[in-house]
């Protein structure tokens, strides 16, 4: 109960960090923008930002790598302070190139648009790489536990930890992809369902890189289900692709819509973990920004409330999302290496079979052999 | 729209890492974690059924108690009737030999005592006859010592024959 309390006050305590950190970064004399700051909260960018106090910025700074035509370049963000503020944005000025950096976004002096491949660590692979350690860590201790000559039961954190992994196995890859062929894509489910989930919880921390509401992270996940439903998809799930069980002249419009119909699995998925997080993180800082809207110290307390509880509602997002992206990986795996149902439901038939095909009795036996061995 | 603009950088990233991260926590977590789960299950499975039988099989056994009790108590009911009864039969024999032997040996008192009761009595007899035949002798030695009595018992004689 104790900690609970003392994790609480440390919560509002960070929230009230977040506060500040949302209602200085403009000079006092500019009007409050509430969509300008919550978007660029929402964006991913070169530098991590922390809090500011007054005009001072607390940031870290975060190594920019490019690969310009003039070779790579490796620098720090903080590097972008030195720069000359124009016009266009601020021009920096490294070796052979001149980079204007306009809202984060690296252009080179005097080249088309695509002439600086940014390779940088940005916040959100920042964000995204102490994920990958606290996954490293949490699963390497869990591993560990389990690495005994007699089982135990789980304990500490592998007993935190195994429910999780059972519900996985147990409500999403079993009951989605089917007892025989499930064990093949636990390591995969598994691994989306926590990477998922631990950046949605890190995201919700004050201050953190808002990572599975950014639109590259959600596609490139969602493209890891397309591979996987591609490279694991049996001769049934082409079949019903490119011979769809309809009659023969309705194929010029049916295989162009199974052919979209690939697509548009994975990109529903892009969109619904994006759309969600985004959203989530969205409500709170509008919840938050009406403080600054309305420049009153009455409003706080009413903002921080509901600020407070869509936190705690997205604490549930933040789960629901990740399972609702590993059950749908997992259910569009499950139909890509489900088998003929039909054919199965011929086997158990054979007096059926025979009958209906007693004049060619040689195809109905190779058909029964498929049926069985499939 | 900047939120909806992929990033290049971030595409790179995130495929290098999640790579990474599926084959490194394929290899050291989720393999061995899930294999520890399954032995773990199984050995349940095991545990489980083993019980479900040690408790068949202490059962059995009890019901087998049950039942080796049960036959003990009919025969040691059977032991003790049988006892009874051969202990009765026993006595009654003994007392029947008893009976048997105190009216044989009561017969042959009596037998003996008639016996002896015979001899005695025929030996009284001789006896008394010969004391008889003294006493006769003696009394007539006496009586027909004197010449007077011979005569009158003589005349006593011819009287009684002369009454006939």
């Amino acid at each position: 109960m104790k900690s609970i309390k003392a994790i609480l006050l440390i919560f509002i305590a960070l929230l009230g960090l977040q506060l500040s950190a949302y209602a200085n970064p403009q000079p006092e004399e500019e009007e409050f923008n509430a969509g300008e700051t919550i978007f660029h909260h929402l964006s991913n960018s070169h530098e991590w930002h922390l809090f500011s106090i007054g005009d001072t910025h607390v940031s870290i700074p975060l190594p920019v790598i490019l690969y310009t035509p003039n070779g790579l370049d490796v620098f720090l963000s903080s590097e972008f302070h030195h720069g000359k503020v124009t016009e266009e944005g601020i021009m920096l000025e490294r070796g052979k190139n001149t980079y204007i950096i306009e809202h984060d976004h690296i252009k080179l002096a005097g080249h088309e648009e695509a002439a600086v491949y940014d390779f940088s660590i940005t916040k959100n692979v920042a964000s995204m790489f102490l994920s990958v350690v606290l996954l490293f860590i949490i699963f390497g201790k869990v591993a560990k536990s389990y690495q005994t000559d007699k089982p135990q039961a789980p304990k500490g954190l592998a007993g935190l930890v195994e429910p999780v992994i059972l519900f996985v196995r147990d409500e999403i890859a079993v009951p989605a992809i089917g007892k025989d062929k499930y064990e093949r894509f636990m390591p995969y489910l598994l691994t989306v369902f926590f990477y998922i989930w631990i950046n949605n919880l890190l995201g919700l921390l004050p201050g953190a890189a808002n990572l599975t509401g950014n639109i590259t992270i959600t596609a490139t996940l969602a493209g890891f289900t397309l591979m996987m439903i591609l490279f694991n998809g049996n001769k049934n799930y082409w079949g019903h692709i490119f011979a769809p069980p309809v009659p023969t002249w309705l194929y010029p419009i049916m295989i162009p819509i199974e052919i979209v119909g690939i697509f548009t699995k994975p990109f529903a998925l892009a969109i619904r973990l994006f759309a969600n997080i985004t959203a989530g993180h969205i409500v709170i800082l509008s919840l938050l920004s009406l403080i600054f809207i309305f420049k009153s110290f009455a409003v706080a307390p009413i903002s921080v409330g509901f600020a407070l509880f869509i936190n705690g509602l997205e604490l549930l997002v933040a789960f629901i999302q990740a399972f609702v992206f590993t059950l749908l990986s997992a259910l569009f795996i499950g139909q890509a290496v489900e088998e003929h149902h039909h054919e199965e439901h011929e086997a158990h038939h054979p007096a059926h079979e025979e009958a209906n095909h007693a004049e060619k009795p040689a195809q109905a036996e190779i058909k029964e052999e498929v049926a069985v061995t499939a | 729209m900047q939120l909806l603009t992929p990033e290049l950088g971030l595409f790179f990233w995130q495929l290098v890492t999640f790579l990474l991260v599926v084959f490194l926590l394929t290899k050291y977590a989720w393999k061995p974690i899930l294999q520890g789960i399954k032995k773990r299950e199984e050995e349940i499975t095991h545990a489980l059924a083993a019980a479900e039988k040690a408790r068949e099989e202490m059962q059995r056994i009890s019901a087998e108690n049950e039942k080796l009790l049960q036959e003990a108590r009919i025969e040691k009911d059977q032991i003790l009737k049988k006892a009874q009864e051969t202990a009765r039969q026993l006595v009654d024999e003994a007392k029947e030999n008893a009976k048997k032997e105190a009216n044989r040996m009561i017969e042959d008192a009596r037998r003996i005592i008639e016996s002896e009761k015979n001899a005695a009595l025929s030996e009284i007899k001789a006896q008394i006859a010969t004391l008889s035949v003294q006493v006769a002798e003696r009394i007539l030695k006496n009586q027909l010592s004197e010449e007077a009595k011979q005569k009158a018992y003589i005349e006593e004689l011819l009287k009684d024959i002369k009454l006939n």
